[in-house]
């Protein structure tokens, strides 16, 4: 226990140093040797950015790119930014949450006590994502995350919308907008709007058990849903059977790729074969699509970003087809998607920096709150999202039909969500 | 309650049981390494997923089905098993349990990372084509997958052919004789630390078989270890520690309760409480019925071992 302790005393003792600092800066615009004190402060200062990602763990795939967008963030920084009419050098100190919570966590208080980073960074998953805001709120740092459903970010981190944080800040979609983008794909081809589905038991699979199979059903889907499985399921014999009996055309869940991998080979061991299987957050990874073999073509996906996305970097002016493409160039890789929210959470925190009127806690959350910015996974901006806290970005679906360069490729399909994304090709039914 | 007439019993119980002959072969190496050298193998969920990579090696290498890989990953993991043993764990060994259960628990560990730095964090999957989506129909029209029952056959043989080592040959007597009393069989000119070797690599032979099948069943990666532990571990303690064909038993226990979980007492629990809560108890049912049998029975069904 005392281990555990130990982070809360230090995060209260650098509120405690915040608030002298913000102290000693208003004592400043009256006393005059604090103002002569601080020139020469700045000339050795670097800007600290800390980013936290699973690049270990059962989620690794998520942080995949990590090493690929650092190193063309910190090309594109060489020179250093401007802050406030001064040139800093920006140093970025990534950590690997390993895909566990706890180090998340920890990790991020390293970054708070030791490293002492001006704004914190976090991106993909709960269980990444919410720890690394926590512990950033609790100390007053800024912090900026993406890549996590924005319910699951905001009420798994138990916020009051009416308050909502004061620190931390989150940009991607919401589970409505999954619910919707799923629902306009089921209603471009024929079915028997039958959907079954089943759930991860994990903070999103849990999230979206309690929000989708509503949301299905208030818009004329009947839902044969069989709740939450846990994440050492072998055998979804039971589930497929009931799927079958009230002869579901549309298959719906959370999976884990493996997960998704047994339960789609046992529906074809018993002979379930609906028409359209649309598994989130299982087959983001084209690794995984590859996993299932020849069925896996037709999957439908939810999309976040693609190189098809027509956004552009403020940081290195670069569209997104073109990061794809020096990706595969550099890494002999097909592109993923958090490829392109890992580089936007850099960029945002740049403009951020950039803004801020002051190298101090509170300038730079203000420069947050006013964030208006072109980034490379669309326009970001804390004023007009559905919380406080939260700026919404763009999704649409997506299937994945057989590729040119590489085994399958990632098709947008359906894009009334967002009509400013270009469609690659129409949808299809799975063939029986 | 009318879907309770619409239960199909023959096939929730055919599943169930098959799914305890993946159990049963998962359980193999670990209940051999403890029955013969009380040696709780933390990493096998580990060396399972190993296994599987190498056997990825083979068949991008040579092309052949997956099923062909078995024949040389299979002795390349029994010398591997030995090395670990002469290496490493015959150090280990001792009175007390613990050091080689925290060994392993390292080994895990780096296995984990070395897959990771080296395979990255890809899903993988060996590709079986047209085998791993076909079925037949038995009578009762219970449809049943042709690969789990290949793998529920492999247990069998696997149990089988080690029944006969064990009973049957001069090794085994020697494998049981240490297993019954190290110290007496050393009297009688065994070399304990040399057997411990051979049966550490017939136990990863019989990992490296797992693997191939579970390789083939479903996706992997460098971290999906330690989900076959917990099943294989419960399949090793409900049949009894040491016993063969209790593992065997103790999978199938395990396999037709979660089956019945999903199919049964999921969905009486979702009546009763109006709330999908099926797949739940699935698993749950599972970790139940393994707790009963160690309430009722704490050495397993069928105890081999009493110290």
């Amino acid at each position: 226990m005392k281990t555990e302790n130990k982070p809360e005393q230090k995060s209260a003792n650098r509120g405690r140093r915040n608030t002298l600092k913000t102290l000693a800066v208003g004592a400043g615009t009256l006393a005059a040797p604090v103002l002569m004190l601080k020139p020469a402060h700045a000339q050795s200062r670097t800007i600290k950015i800390g980013f936290v990602s699973p690049q270990t763990g059962p989620i690794a795939a998520f942080g995949e790119a990590d090493k690929f967008v650092l190193d063309g963030v910190k090309a594109a920084l060489a020179k250093g930014i401007n802050v406030a009419g001064k040139n800093y050098p920006v140093e970025i100190i990534s950590k690997d949450s390993q895909s566990n919570p706890n180090r998340a966590a920890e990790v991020t208080n390293q970054l708070i006590n030791n490293d002492k980073c001006d704004i914190i960074l976090g991106s993909s998953t709960s269980d990444t994502v919410n720890p690394v805001a926590s512990q950033c709120e609790l100390a007053g740092v800024p912090c900026i995350t993406s890549d996590n459903p924005w319910q699951a970010y905001f009420f798994g981190r138990k916020g009051d919308p009416k308050k909502g944080f004061e620190w931390t800040y989150h940009f991607f979609w919401g589970f409505d907008t999954i619910a919707e983008v799923f629902m306009n794909m089921w209603e471009s081809v024929p079915n028997n709007k039958v959907v079954g589905t089943l759930f991860s038991n994990d903070p999103d699979g849990i999230a979206a058990n309690e929000g989708l199979p509503g949301a299905f059903k208030a818009r004329g889907f009947s839902v044969v849903n069989q709740g939450l499985y846990t994440g050492t399921t072998n055998d979804f014999s039971a589930q497929i059977a009931a799927f079958r009996k009230a002869n579901a055309e549309i298959v719906m869940g959370v999976f884990t790729p493996p997960a998704f991998a047994t339960f789609w080979t046992q529906c074809g061991q018993q002979g379930f074969r609906p028409k359209i299987a649309t598994p989130a957050k299982a087959l983001l990874f084209p690794s995984a699509v590859e996993a299932l073999g020849a069925r896996g073509a037709g999957m439908t996906t939810e999309v976040w970003w693609s190189p098809s996305h027509p956004f552009k970097s403020g940081l290195t002016n670069q569209t997104a087809r073109q990061i794809c493409d020096e990706y595969t160039k550099v890494t002999k890789r097909q592109w993923t998607q958090p490829l392109g929210f890992k580089h936007a959470t850099l960029e945002v925190a740049i403009d951020v920096l950039k803004r801020a009127k002051a190298l101090d806690a509170a300038s730079i959350r203000d420069a947050i709150v006013a964030t208006n910015y072109q980034s490379l996974v669309g326009p970001i901006q804390w004023k007009t999202g559905p919380v406080k806290n939260v700026c919404l970005t763009p999704l649409v679906g997506g299937q994945w039909k057989p590729g040119k360069n590489f085994k399958y490729d990632l098709h947008i399909v359906n894009n009334l969500s967002a009509k400013n994304i270009p469609i690659d090709s129409k949808m299809d039914a799975l063939k029986s | 309650m009318s879907w309770i007439s619409d239960i199909d019993w023959a096939g929730v119980l055919i599943q169930g049981a098959l799914i305890g002959g993946l159990y049963a072969l998962f359980a193999i190496g670990l209940s051999l390494a403890f029955g013969i050298m009380r040696l709780v193998n933390i990493a096998h969920g580990d060396l399972i997923v190993l296994c599987a990579y190498v056997a990825m090696i083979v068949v991008n290498a040579t092309g052949v089905h997956p099923l062909w890989s078995i024949a040389v990953v299979v002795p390349v993991m029994f010398v591997a098993g030995y090395l670990m043993q002469r290496s490493l764990l015959n150090f280990t060994l001792g009175p007390s349990i613990l050091p080689p259960l925290l060994v392993t628990f390292g080994i895990s560990v780096i296995i984990q990372n070395v897959l990771l730095e080296v395979f990255g964090a890809d899903t993988r999957r060996l590709n079986a084509g047209a085998m791993e989506t076909a079925s037949i129909t038995l009578p009762g029209d219970v449809t049943v997958g042709v690969f789990p029952l290949v793998i529920f056959s492999v247990a069998l043989l696997s149990l089988g052919s080690l029944q006969y080592l064990l009973y049957r040959t001069k090794l085994g007597r020697a494998f049981r004789a240490t297993s019954d009393d190290a110290g007496t069989a050393e009297l009688v000119g065994i070399n304990n630390r040399h057997l411990y070797c051979v049966a550490m690599g017939i136990a990863m032979a019989f990992t490296a078989l797992a693997a191939v099948l579970f390789s083939i069943r479903t996706s992997f990666d460098p971290s999906s270890g330690a989900i076959n532990l917990i099943f294989a571990f419960e399949a090793v303690i409900i049949g009894g520690l040491g016993s063969l064909w209790g593992t065997l038993v103790g999978g199938i226990i395990l396999g037709v309760s979660q089956s019945l979980g999903g199919s049964v007492v999921g969905p009486l629990v979702s009546d009763l409480i109006g709330n999908p809560v099926a797949a739940q108890w699935q698993i749950l049912t599972g970790h139940i019925v393994f707790i009963i049998v160690l309430i009722v029975k704490p050495d397993g069904l069928f105890p081999r071992i009493r110290d």
